[in-house]
């Protein structure tokens, strides 16, 4: 059986936008209107992020939507409620869970799996669920509810491990484009980066790849693009929601200025 | 020794510990991993680790009896004299051994988390010692309240970075050092200071500062002719001098375990930092533990009038000794530790830091017999918290 994810690799190949916010920003009930301006402007992909108060993976802009979306009222109960008649809106597009452990620990992993199932979510990102946490305890559920894990690769990941990865999963696999987290600039020698893409491309692995960390605008995004089958941008998309009173159409605009 | 409170190869204590870390983390701490036992076991680093102890630290610290606070609570009283050490606290026992370790690991770039600049002061000055570059990380709240301790690390060489995400303290600060860490996985090591963090940092550190136990033993046998003494008392933050003071009396189940924590306020008022009472299990920092959250698993932020003692979690190696009854906790509030401060200052010529002054706090609580020996690790020095005191002057008559 084939999934969104998988769908959505198979209809358009190449330069896949997944774009990525924080649920409850700007405002907490703007959830559901991104999703579906997001979708309307075209991204291929949405992750939507679940906020959480000590973010270690993310940088400076997505820590402070993370705050406002908590002060907000946000919570894994509330955003399940927002989601819960999403496929009546939004049916095709992949949607993937973003977030950290210790709140679904909280609401419990096999809750957590079951709500999301039942949202018609896709896929999970756990950045602090490590592999072999995920293969001993977790992995069974994940199955059960047929959602997909994304694993991180870095350039410091071991092309065996990478290539362990890519059998765990039914998705596709996130290139982290370089050290340091989320929204950072990319600091490396010239040539660094592509290098390092490019030795993964050629690795043949059986699930697509979306580049992110340090995407956010058109020509960052066709440069990954040409690397592997797209990319994922977060920081500079809630940079444009900043300080915007309607959410729905700055998502509008800021799709259009990637892919126009 | 037994290997029942030692972590699994996992890093697990019993169900607590593990390394829950990102996948820009795994090749550093990996490599940590699989060499730090190998390191900490090399001759060589040994004889240097020893050496420095000795002529740098000036260790072993003295074990000393308090005659007169023992008459006060008739029983029988010894100090471990951490305060001694160079730097004023335990803490130079860690980043002495952990640069020892990061040299030959290769790396030439050193990072730390501090709360009330005790851990940074240490790191700075290891540093300082071996020409590396340091940058600590301080809350800002911290940096203001802690304004001598930040004068010392730039003294030393080191740059101190005011992280203002979040509360701006000890919390922020160790994901500030993490984000760096991500950024910069190559060529930099993270000396975290306390028994927290993604195995093997728990077990790392707890042995770096088991010198102090293994001392006690030594000094007891010497002094009260037994090694085992019947209570070890020290206070818990992360717990890295408690780790230390009780790690070679862990499967010696005739000695009686207290670590004590900082209640702040109370217990119950909001603001208390007693973690294994308010804690439920969770995942901070890379390790899961018990942590103050709330019922959606947010990190919540905890107080203590004394900084170093306001961390929202304690090391995996602590929530399985409490788990497993083998420590028993006690928590102590601002106003009682403060009363335990004027009380050594003045039967005993000794200003302890604040945070040790909660572990002294703890003795009229512990039910000791006239006959018994109880061992409190006087884990810090108080001329940091000179500030405080005057502050709270009256209670400190």
């Amino acid at each position: 059986m084939t999934n969104r994810i998988q769908k959505a690799f198979e209809q358009k190949g190449q330069n896949l936008l997944n774009v990525y916010f924080t649920a409850g920003y700007p405002k907490l009930q703007d959830t559901v209107p991104l999703i579906q301006a997001l979708t309307t402007a075209g991204a291929d992909l949405i992750e939507i992020g679940m906020p959480f108060s000590d973010p270690l993976a993310d940088g400076p802009v997505i820590q402070q939507s993370s705050s406002v979306a908590l002060a907000n009222g946000m919570n894994l109960y509330v955003l399940f409620e927002q989601l819960k008649d999403i496929r009546q809106q939004v049916p095709d597009t992949p949607l993937l869970l973003m977030g950290y452990l210790n709140p679904i620990m909280q609401f419990g992993m096999e809750n957590f799996c079951r709500e999301a199932a039942a949202a018609g979510v896709d896929g999970l990102i756990l950045p602090d669920l490590p592999l072999v946490e995920y293969e001993q305890e977790y992995q069974a559920i994940f199955k059960q509810y047929n959602l997909q894990p994304v694993f991180l690769i870095t350039p410091q990941t071991a092309p065996e491990r990478i290539r362990h990865m890519d059998t765990l999963t039914d998705a596709f696999l996130y290139l982290v484009s370089g050290p340091g987290t989320t929204g950072s600039a990319n600091t490396q020698e010239a040539g660094t980066q592509e290098a390092y893409f490019e030795r993964i491309a050629a690795m043949n692995l059986r699930n697509p790849r979306l580049i992110g960390f340090g995407i956010g605008d058109k020509a960052s995004f066709q440069r990954a693009s040409q690397y592997a089958h797209g990319a994922i941008i977060g920081s500079a998309f809630i940079r444009a929601l900043e300080d915007t009173a309607d959410a729905p159409q700055a998502a509008q605009k800021f799709v259009s200025s990637i892919l126009s | 020794m037994t290997t029942t409170f030692q972590p699994n190869a996992r890093g697990y204590y019993g169900e607590f510990g593990g390394a829950f870390i990102p996948e820009m983390l795994y090749p550093n701490v990996e490599e940590l991993r699989e060499q730090y036992l190998q390191i900490l076991a090399d001759p060589e680093y040994q004889a240097e680790y020893q050496q420095l102890l000795r002529d740098y630290v000036g260790r072993p610290t003295p074990l000393f009896e308090a005659k007169r606070l023992s008459a006060r609570y008739n029983t029988r009283i010894y100090l471990k004299r951490e305060d001694l050490c160079h730097t004023g606290a335990h803490k130079v026992n860690n980043t002495v051994g952990q640069i020892l370790l990061a040299r030959r690991l290769g790396k030439t770039r050193i990072i730390a988390e501090t709360g009330a600049g005790q851990h940074g002061v240490a790191t700075a000055t290891v540093c300082a010692l071996m020409g590396m570059e340091c940058i600590v990380y301080m809350g800002k709240t911290d940096t203001e309240r802690q304004r001598p301790n930040v004068e010392r690390m730039r003294l030393l060489g080191a740059k101190v970075v005011a992280v203002t995400s979040g509360s701006q303290t000890l919390k922020d600060a160790t994901n500030e050092a993490i984000r760096d860490w991500i950024g910069n996985p190559v060529d930099t090591h993270y000396i975290i200071g306390s028994v927290v963090g993604p195995h093997p940092y728990p077990d790392l550190v707890a042995r770096l500062q088991s010198v102090i136990s293994e001392e006690m033993r030594k000094q007891l046998l010497e002094k009260v002719g037994r090694e085992l003494p019947d209570y070890v008392v020290a206070c818990v933050g992360g717990g890295s001098n408690a780790a230390g003071a009780f790690y070679h009396f862990l499967d010696e189940p005739s000695v009686q375990l207290v670590a004590v924590e900082a209640a702040g306020h109370g217990i119950h008022s909001g603001h208390s930092a007693a973690t294994s009472v308010l804690g439920t299990p969770g995942i901070i920092h890379g390790s899961r533990t018990l942590l103050m959250q709330d019922e959606h698993g947010q990190i919540t932020e905890p107080y203590s009038l004394s900084a170093g003692l306001d961390y929202p979690g304690i090391g995996p190696l602590h929530a399985h000794l409490g788990a497993s009854g083998r420590a028993r906790f006690i928590s102590i509030e601002d106003e009682q530790a403060l009363k335990a401060v004027a009380e050594l200052s003045r039967l005993e010529g000794i200003i302890p830091a604040l945070e040790t002054a909660h572990a002294l706090a703890a003795l009229g609580q512990l039910g000791a017999g006239p006959d018994e020996v109880v061992v409190i690790n006087l884990s810090g020095r108080g001329d940091k918290d000179l500030e405080t005191y005057m502050k709270y002057a009256d209670q400190l008559k």
